[in-house]
């Protein structure tokens, strides 16, 4: 048993049954229903900006080539664009990949000795772990701008269409759910039972998929199971969304409030936390930086002011001396 | 050199993004709809579960209405010694004959899209 995920995991469950004691209790449900997810979105703008300008006042003075691919050269070297632009359009490409497609992940290879040699395997697990997970969470995330829109726009309907096309059960089944759980899941069993990954993994790389599984967890309960009054929900997060804000009457159930919860807790850790990837991955200077050193000069800007003094300037001040001490001089 | 123009651009639009469902709905009130009984829903006092069950789980009755009705043939639904024929169109219909009042508001409050009367029919509305 590794203490790291130890921990993480019991603050999920504190946090957890923090928010479904509170959300019972009727004094209390003005603060985990109102007042926490304003805090949480809050300190998720504020300090997300905050994270991005403090990267962003640090200077970047010299390109840094990766060594992927044949860098522009002379005329009848192939240039690999992609993997080593020279200009604006392949860096957007490789930028675009990158975002899009993790296309760093993608080339993920594991070193294993096979009898007495290194071999290299390329190993495809993280990146499909990875785009399983992410873009679920992107289409779990839109779907529930319905709580949050009114009238909800065509594109969440539409994403609801294709999300639940299966048309399995009522509610019906939505897959990004499923294979949300899924990736979370599996990213988690990937740091726990590889012993190298396992090795290098703290709390804080446990405690952001605990809570994500957590997330997905209380929402399938209560889309599938245990059941909510999904109107009155409704209710309370469009009068988040509107400033109009108010509790409706009646109980939303524990597990609502454990989820909102949750939620808070995510968005606000965000700012803090190696999720910041989420704006880091666009400031990724060995991404995002033209390999032009050998068209454009860099000069760094902390460069002290150096006075120089050329051999023109010297041989002006002596040249008198050397001509007279036998030393040969440029000019007479 | 660094590229702090791009970058604040780069937090506008995030900002944009994030805030979305704030401007979206430019701030004003909207109330949640309340489902329309009809005199004859009103005058039975009763549906076949409670209004707090059916308010969360009509969905899952229904369905198992059906695949009970469709594929073992029971047409019957026991519950508190009361027998109900299994039927969207006769036995909840009966009473909700008022179908854009009491189902489509909540419906499209919450998005939800039931492709019930894909197969069923429903009372003509009496304007």
């Amino acid at each position: 048993m590794n203490v790291n995920y130890l921990y993480s995991f019991l603050a999920v469950v504190v946090l957890g049954l923090v928010a479904y004691v509170g959300g019972g209790v009727a004094g209390l449900q003005g603060v985990f229903g109102i007042f926490i997810p304003y805090l949480a979105v809050v300190i998720f703008i504020a300090g997300f900006v905050n994270r991005v300008m403090g990267w962003a006042s640090s200077p970047v003075p010299f390109r840094i080539p990766t060594t992927c691919g044949q860098q522009q050269s002379l005329e009848w070297i192939k240039q690999n664009k992609i993997d080593n632009p020279s200009s604006m359009f392949g860096v957007m490409t490789r930028m675009f990949l990158e975002i899009v497609l993790f296309r760093s992940l993608f080339k993920n290879s594991r070193v294993e000795l096979v009898g007495d040699r290194v071999s290299y395997k390329w190993v495809v697990w993280l990146w499909l772990f990875a785009i399983l997970f992410h873009y679920s969470f992107l289409a779990v995330v839109v779907r529930h701008l319905r709580f949050f829109l009114e009238p909800v726009p065509f594109f969440v309907k539409a994403l609801e269409q294709a999300d639940g096309i299966l048309q399995v059960g009522l509610p019906g089944v939505f897959l990004s759910g499923v294979t949300l759980l899924a990736g979370a899941v599996l990213l988690l069993f990937r740091r726990i039972f590889i012993s190298k990954v396992n090795y290098i993994s703290r709390a804080a790389d446990y405690f952001p998929l605990l809570l994500i599984i957590g997330i997905a967890l209380t929402g399938i309960m209560m889309r599938y199971f245990t059941k909510v009054d999904v109107v009155k929900i409704k209710e309370l997060t469009m009068g988040l969304a509107t400033f109009h804000v108010g509790i409706p009457e009646g109980s939303l159930g524990g597990l609502f409030y454990v989820h909102l919860f949750f939620v808070c807790i995510l968005v606000s850790y965000i700012p803090f936390s190696k999720l910041m990837h989420m704006g880091g991955v666009f400031l990724s200077p060995t991404r995002n930086l033209a390999n032009n050193s050998r068209m454009k000069r860099h000069i760094n800007p902390w460069n002290p002011k150096v006075k120089f003094h050329t051999y023109d300037e010297y041989e002006d001040d002596f040249r008198e001396k050397m001509i007279e001490a036998g030393l040969p001089v440029e000019k007479e | 050199m660094n590229d702090k123009q791009k970058i604040i651009i780069g937090l506008i639009i995030f900002f944009a993004v994030f805030t979305f469902p704030f401007w979206y709905n430019h701030g004003a009130a909207s109330s949640a709809p309340e489902p329309l009984l009809t005199d004859k829903a009103k005058e039975a006092k009763h549906c076949v579960r409670d209004a707090d069950f059916m308010r969360k789980e009509h969905m899952q009755l229904l369905d198992g209405w059906r695949d009970r009705t469709v594929r073992d043939a029971q047409r019957v639904y026991e519950i508190d010694g009361k027998e109900y024929m299994a039927s969207l169109s006769s036995t909840c219909m009966e009473c909700h004959s008022n179908k854009a009042d009491f189902c489509d508001k909540c419906h499209e409050y919450t998005s939800v899209d039931p492709y019930c009367w894909d197969c069923h029919t429903y009372p003509k509305e009496k304007k």
